[in-house]
């Protein structure tokens, strides 16, 4: 408690005399799943990549001190609040970085706007956060329903997979991934030829497989996430689903993912992601250092949008020479964000980081060469289409 | 889309086929938890966390050992079996003389543990496990694709459920069983080694449950939580059937899976959920469960 | 059920001349906890006492159940859990004052409690155990299905904290904290009574020896039915506060984790005790706040203490105090 006050009074007087040594102290928190299902996509390796984000970004040369803490919000919203409250109330925290699992987003996004700190999400799917939960103090970072939805349901339908059958966790994320994904199908001239919702969590998928393939259908939309995408996969592999010509279509699947189905249970699966660490020579180099630190895992494009992320807050704070929440997120959405990881991009004005999004195919074990040699490129979504656009958006930041 | 009454007949089939094969999972676990709730009074909390370990020595069987998926059907039981025996010796048997709910209360804990544990070390999105590479594929039935895996789980945990029914009900060792179940004073007098059969009978309970997790190794996810949630429908199950016998856990098993499976099929969206709905129709109707003696 | 006894039991025997002395120090203790109270939210931060509140009365109502009933409830998720949703729902989208939408989820809870008490008090022991499980895990499979009501996954989120009789905004985390606090004293000062009533005392004999109870003319049935009902009521109270306190309400608290977490608070703290809970729930809720950078080492740390709680210290942190300066506590 001692040294919290002491801490917290360090970094206040370095507020009020920041303008005059240029001297700003930040406190940035890491918060997300450290035990549970997103344990592996964020977790300890979304604390690695922030920490390297200070490193590279050359913090303490430049007069900024940052001091980053993290806890395990364990995918539940009453948890995640409480800590995101007391870490604004009490720790002095600027800064809630990463957040996986919506439930637990929106609710820190709400905390967040009414105790005026900054919260760039890096973690978390609904689209909403830039929608009707959309706030001043939010960026959402990486990827979003919708992007998935753009990404994986669009190409798919241009590259022939006209006709689909869900599978679709029945539950409102489920839902929302399930008709998002359907009116991008239908709008792409393909058709819906069934659904079926799954209880969640579920662990026996066969009978719903049997269904879709008695459907029919080219393509078998995955509406799900976490171990309910990894129990459909994996059996969709045992009753011959893919060898029978149908595809299997991930709405929500990460690298971590993949390397829990291995190659031989996932090949052929596509799904949409922001990053992938064999993108080229910036990234890869990047990703071996993050790997060397992470137990030899490779970053997931999670633990990479947490990277950039606090990169950009970093510039923003440099540029106003102070923490202001206002005048960072201001600068934050006025400059263009470019980092070695998303390249060139920038944040919109109803806090949604615009980047391009990849179509993924995953390999065949005999295409890879080795371990976290996973995907072959098939598309690039440029930012423009993979996000909702502003003259759709029901955001009230968006003046129309 | 399905239809509610345009199903075709092998639709049905297939699907009745598919309830069968969950339902032997249900089986084998609820029959596990029946073995050790007739001797020990215990409520296996840890049965899901065992399953779980069944599956996880499996894993490691292969990538550590280079031990293959059949050598890994005897040796996880064994393994997790015996972890089950120290657990038992160590701490099970210090609480044995006190109301049954600490049994209940201090597996739950031993269940956290080593939840907690395996995710620690393993972390949660799961490790991939294939199907042996003899099962791999399937027949044709006309009326569905059946993977040559499913059809050996059904059979495998048919043999199994009914040789313990065998061991349990027909030979001397199951009598001896049977005797320190309905009065274990007595049956000490007798001069036979009831804490010894106390002991080997959890272990084999828990072996059941190490077993049915290598078989779902290769068709779920192996994670760290595979078992926390299923235990829950287990022990629904164990209620269903009411714990009287060997063979009322095993007839529960299958047709309960029979009955999920259908549901899947008229009403996907109250699968979860059906065998609480026939829990509590079975226990207004018949309190002690359906092959339970009325307490 | 009577090594769940062994607190309370040597106590009965010597009831006559411990008793002045017992109430003497039992008044003592509602004075120092009614002290604390006050000086709490201006020592600690204010949030984190309202959560320990909240489940201090959630266990406290469990304890009623467990410790006085004899009846181990693996289900009391559902109680907390719906009562917090309907507290929520209420106050959010009928615009009901925080009070009124306590009430609502309060009642609720009690007839929840009332439906599923009647099914469950048909089985003893672990049967009724894993019975309130079972009917606890429909709670949550409604709670999941029904997101027009419970907002599915996300929960019902951004709970307006509205204002006390429409007058006084407990926006403030202190105005909320003196509602919070009074809850819990009510609440406690209930429980104390019902333990200490006719009632209670029949519910003892009960618990101690049920054939004997039913043969002096007690209608065992009903009075379980009765203390289950109260229990769950209680847990439901306590659920609509903590709904209000964090403006949400969500699946965790009908999960049965949530089940499980409340056994603990009340076994660490001392099962049978009157101000057991209180201290098992402080224990638990400090150790999730300040241990959840550790991560997944949280859940072992929790089976940890339960393990040894049950193999050593069964009697708990206040039972072991207890039985030091010879007073039920």
């Amino acid at each position: 408690m001692k040294l919290k006050s002491l801490l917290l009074g360090g970094a206040f007087a370095a507020l009020m005399s920041g303008t005059a040594l240029a001297q700003v102290s930040v406190k940035v928190g890491v918060l997300n799943d450290r035990s549970g299902l997103y344990a592996d996509l964020s977790g300890e390796g979304s604390v690695i990549a922030a920490r390297m984000a200070v490193e590279d970004f050359k913090a303490a040369d430049k007069g900024i001190k940052v001091e980053i803490v993290s806890a395990d919000h364990q995918n539940k919203p009453d948890v995640g609040s409480t800590i995101a409250r007391q870490w604004y109330d009490q720790d002095g925290v600027d800064l809630i970085l990463d957040v996986p699992t919506s439930s637990v987003a929106l609710a820190v996004n709400q905390i967040t706007r009414e105790k005026n700190k900054l919260f760039i999400n890096s973690g978390a799917a609904a689209s909403d956060l830039t929608g009707a939960a959309c706030s001043p103090n939010t960026i959402h970072w990486t990827y979003d329903t919708y992007a998935l939805a753009q990404g994986t349901g669009g190409a798919m339908v241009k590259a022939g997979g006209d006709s689909w059958f869900f599978l679709t966790a029945d539950y409102a994320f489920g839902h929302a991934l399930e008709r998002d994904t359907a009116a991008i199908v239908t709008k792409n001239g393909g058709k819906v030829v069934g659904a079926v919702k799954t209880p969640f969590p579920g662990t026996d998928f066969s009978s719903f497989l049997l269904q879709a393939q008695a459907s029919k259908a080219k393509v078998i939309g995955l509406a799900n996430a976490g171990g309910d995408t990894i129990n459909s996969i994996k059996q969709a592999g045992e009753f011959g689903i893919v060898a029978g010509g149908q595809k299997l279509a991930g709405l929500l699947v990460f690298i971590t993912d993949v390397n829990a189905l291995g190659l031989q249970t996932a090949q052929g699966l596509v799904l949409t992601e922001s990053f992938y660490w064999d993108t080229n020579d910036q990234t890869r180099t990047w990703s071996d250092r993050f790997a060397k630190l992470n137990n030899g895992k490779k970053p997931s494009m999670v633990q990479a949008g947490v990277y950039s992320g606090l990169l950009h807050y970093l510039k923003a704070v440099e540029a106003t020479k102070g923490k202001d929440s206002a005048t960072v997120m201001a600068k934050m959405k006025e400059m263009p964000t470019d980092d070695p990881l998303f390249g060139k991009g920038s944040v919109r004005v109803d806090g949604r980081k615009m980047h391009d999004m990849y179509l993924f195919e995953v390999k065949k074990p005999s295409e890879s060469k080795g371990p976290w040699d996973f995907y072959k490129q098939i598309a690039v979504l440029p930012a423009e289409q993979a996000f909702k656009p502003l003259s759709e958006s029901n955001c009230p930041l968006v003046k129309k | 889309m399905f239809e509610l009454l345009g199903i075709p007949p092998q639709a049905l089939f297939g699907q009745v086929l598919l309830g069968l094969i969950n339902g032997s999972f249900y089986a084998i676990l609820s029959l596990g938890l029946a073995v050790i709730f007739g001797l020990l009074n215990i409520i296996n909390f840890t049965h899901g966390a065992q399953y779980m370990m069944g599956a996880f020595v499996a894993w490691m069987c292969l990538n550590y050992l280079g031990i293959n998926y059949w050598a890994a059907l005897v040796l996880s039981p064994l393994v997790v079996g015996a972890t089950g025996i120290v657990i038992e010796r160590f701490l099970l048997k210090r609480i044995a003389h006190l109301d049954h709910l600490y049994g209940l209360l201090l597996t739950f804990g031993l269940a956290l543990i080593i939840q907690g544990l395996f995710r620690n070390q393993y972390g949660s999105s799961g490790l991939p496990y294939q199907i042996p590479p003899q099962l791999t594929g399937g027949q044709n039935l006309g009326f569905m694709f059946l993977p040559n895996y499913r059809g050996w789980v059904v059979i495998a945990s048919l043999v199994i459920c009914l040789a313990t029914w065998f061991v349990i009900e027909k030979t001397k060792l199951g009598a001896y069983l049977r005797a320190a179940t309905e009065n274990p004073t007595l049956t000490q007098a007798f001069g036979i080694n009831v804490p010894l059969l106390v002991t080997l009978t959890y272990g084999f309970g828990v072996a059941l449950a190490a077993l049915a997790g290598v078989l779902a190794a290769p068709i779920y996810s192996v994670n760290p939580n595979m078992g926390a949630d299923l235990i829950i429908v287990v022990f629904a199950v164990v209620v269903i059937g009411g714990m009287g016998s060997i063979m009322g856990a095993i007839v529960t098993g299958f047709s309960l899976g029979l009955i999920e499976g259908l549901t899947k099929v008229f009403y996907p969206e109250a699968a979860a959920t059906v065998i609480f709905i026939i829990m509590v129709l079975v226990l207004l109707v018949k309190p002690a469960g359906l092959f339970g003696r009325p307490a | 059920m009577t090594e769940l006894a062994s607190t309370e039991a040597p106590a009965a025997s010597v009831v006559a001349e411990t008793d002045d002395s017992t109430a003497r120090l039992h008044r003592t203790l509602f004075i120092a906890i009614a002290a604390l109270l006050v000086v709490a939210p201006f020592v600690a931060y204010p949030v984190f006492v309202m959560k320990v509140l909240c489940f201090a009365l959630f266990a406290l109502a469990f304890n009623l159940l467990l410790g006085y009933g004899g009846l181990l409830s693996f289900g009391h998720a559902a109680y907390f859990g719906m009562a917090s949703y309907v507290s929520a729902y209420t106050a959010k989208h009928w615009g009901l004052t925080p009070e009124l939408a306590i009430l609502a989820g309060t009642a609720i809870a009690g007839l929840l409690g009332a439906l599923f008490g009647s099914l469950a008090i048909r089985r003893q022991g672990i049967y009724f155990a894993m019975i309130t499980l079972a009917l606890a895990q429909m709670v949550f499979f409604f709670s999941l299905q029904t997101p027009r009501f419970t907002g599915g996954e996300d929960g019902i989120q951004a709970v307006p904290r509205g204002k006390l009789f429409g007058l006084v905004s407990l926006a403030d985390d202190r105005a909320l904290y003196w509602l919070v606090a009074a809850i819990f004293m009510g609440g406690l000062l209930l429980i104390y009574r019902i333990i200490h009533s006719p009632f209670g005392e029949v519910c003892k004999a009960i618990r101690d020896n049920e054939p004997r109870a039913i043969s002096l003319g007690y209608r065992a049935n009903q009075y379980k039915l009765a203390v289950f009902v109260l229990s769950a009521t209680l847990a439901g109270l306590a659920g609509a506060t903590k709904a209000i306190v964090f403006q949400l309400a969500s699946l965790t608290d009908v999960h049965w984790s949530m089940s499980g977490e409340v056994v603990l608070m009340t076994l660490v703290g001392g099962l049978g005790t009157v101000f057991g809970p209180i201290a098992g729930a402080l224990v638990i809720v400090a150790m999730q706040n300040y241990l959840a950078t550790l991560g997944a080492w949280v859940t072992v740390v929790q089976g940890v203490i339960f393990v040894l709680c049950v193999l050593l210290f069964r009697e708990g942190i206040v039972g072991v105090i207890a039985k030091a300066i010879k007073k039920p506590l």
